[in-house]
């Protein structure tokens, strides 16, 4: 059953030059959008190292945003195509992993898109809202049965020990 | 065994591993008559015969140093590393499966139902017709029986307790752990927290040369002969070295073996796997994102294995989605939907 509270924590790294403007873009000509994306501006989209996308899910966030300037038209030349096979190394990685591959997601986005930005935002708070909560960190939590579990091993110990002395 | 108890007090542990940790410190060869002449041996399941309930019966912190090895993935182990948590002043994770999980930790990929259905519903190699299966507690005329909880996720020794050192790989190079042992009986230790080992990556001490080639795909081992004196992954065969700590010489490189990061992710590498992604994108030359997929989907089909072959526990996902889990499929049914 879909939490109709549910309001997804998406996490946006959003490159100086291009996206994070397309961002102030949609603000300051007061578009509407979604206010779940958390914004994180970086230099370059190159400067998102995959280790920030998996930091991001195992700590709670829904989805990530990555955003940067069109192909070829990188502040860095061209770091931008490097976001592209990274992200394509990364997508693959989390689809075996089991995240759903609509929780992270690349957008190109130049200093005038800021319509573009707001409707991408849009269209994935969407999309991860009927996705659901991630809550990874609940994939490795333990349960509750493991404490008791490790009592009986202490009680097994005590009773051996009665046997030896 | 020294009696002498004035000596400090050291004792081996193992819990979710292969055993390769142990014939290492026996690799340092006849130097182990230095650390029992240095150390009082309290415990060495493996080579010495000790009582557990004597470890029970110190006094916390008595142990002066824990090396401790294997993953944690039953109920048992944890128990142990509590204990010898408790027990020791300075608690090492030793070996790569305290360190990160190792082999065990792939067991992540899977949970505790599908290991139980496959070893006792449907076993291969033993007959099992009444389906039974493991019980925590059973009662026999002589007593209560306990076996220890099997867990889902196996977790590194860092998960479960407190941990001041790691010594890294799988196993660690004998030559390691003896400057290891080294720091320890000369109180040369460094701060609490440091793995003990090189700071550099194993590409750096690799001699095969590097020039700046991208390359159109990726080959398995026994798809080329590799040329000797050029980076395997510039030849298209993926090499770990890049995000591996150095250790062990570089020793596969060096005989056309593709590093596989058996000493665990160099310094300031969090999560091998991101590590990897981040180099393999700069090696793939493609700008076209259809081309980047095949080659991707070509060149690793097994991305956890890939990249995660020692780290998965220790990674920042730590394990693949568990069916159910958030109401989530598991990984293979959303990969056809």
């Amino acid at each position: 059953m879909p939490d109709e509270n549910f309001e997804p924590k998406i996490i946006g790294f959003f490159c100086n030059w291009c996206s994070y403007r397309a961002a102030d873009m949609a603000g300051t000509a007061r578009m509407n959008y979604e206010p779940n994306v958390r914004i994180i501006r970086v230099m370059c989209s190159g400067r998102v190292d995959p280790d920030f996308v998996m930091a991001a899910f195992a700590k709670g966030a829904d989805g990530v945003l990555i955003a940067g300037c069109h192909p070829g038209e990188c502040h860095y030349n061209n770091q931008n195509f490097k976001t592209m096979r990274r992200y394509a190394l990364l997508k693959h990685t989390l689809r075996a992993i089991g995240v759903e591959e609509e929780r992270i997601r690349l957008q190109w986005a130049s200093a005038a898109e800021g319509a573009i930005l707001a409707r991408s935002i849009d269209e994935m708070v969407e999309r991860v809202r009927e996705l659901g909560p991630l809550n990874w960190p609940k994939q490795w939590e333990a349960p509750p049965e493991v404490e008791e579990a490790i009592k009986m091993m202490e009680a097994e110990h005590a009773e051996a020990l009665e046997v030896t002395a | 065994m020294s009696t002498n108890g004035s000596k400090p007090k050291l004792a081996l542990y193992w819990a979710a591993s292969c055993g390769g940790c142990e014939i290492a410190v026996l690799g340092i060869g006849d130097k182990i008559l230095k650390v029992d002449e240095v150390f009082d041996i309290v415990l060495w399941p493996v080579a010495m015969d000790f009582k557990l309930h004597s470890i029970e019966a110190m006094e916390d912190k008595s142990i002066d140093v824990c090396l401790f090895n294997g993953a944690v993935r039953t109920s048992e182990q944890e128990y142990m590393a509590r204990l010898l948590r408790a027990k020791s002043k300075v608690m090492v994770a030793f070996g790569s499966c305290a360190h990160e999980g190792c082999i065990p930790g792939l067991a992540n990929v899977t949970t505790r139902e599908e290991i139980f259905q496959s070893s006792y519903d449907d076993p291969t190699t033993v007959d099992n017709p009444n389906g039974v299966r493991p019980q925590l507690e059973t009662e026999t005329d002589e007593g209560t029986l306990y076996l220890p909880m099997f867990y889902d996720t196996v977790r590194t020794l860092d998960q479960v307790v407190d941990v001041e050192y790691t010594i890294p790989g799988c196993p660690p190079e004998s030559d390691r752990i003896w400057e290891a042992l080294t720091a320890i009986i000369e109180g040369n230790l460094p701060e609490p927290g440091t793995v003990i080992g090189e700071k550099s990556t194993v590409c750096d001490v690799c001699p095969r040369v590097r020039t700046d080639k991208t390359i159109k795909e990726f080959k398995r081992t026994w798809e080329i002969e590799p040329d000797p004196e050029i980076c395997l992954l510039e030849q298209g065969i993926i090499c770990c070295g890049i995000a591996t700590r150095a250790g062990c010489g570089a020793l596969c490189p060096q005989v056309g073996s593709p590093c596989i990061g058996c000493y665990g992710p160099a310094e300031g590498v969090t999560d091998f796997g991101a590590r990897m992604i981040s180099a393999l994108a700069s090696v793939i030359d493609s700008d076209d994102p259809e081309e980047i997929d095949r080659i991707i989907q070509e060149g690793i089909p097994d991305p956890i294995g890939q990249f995660y072959r020692f780290g998965l526990a220790h990674s920042r996902l730590r394990r693949t989605a568990m069916p159910g889990a958030n109401g989530h499929q598991p990984a293979e049914e959303e990969v056809t939907a």
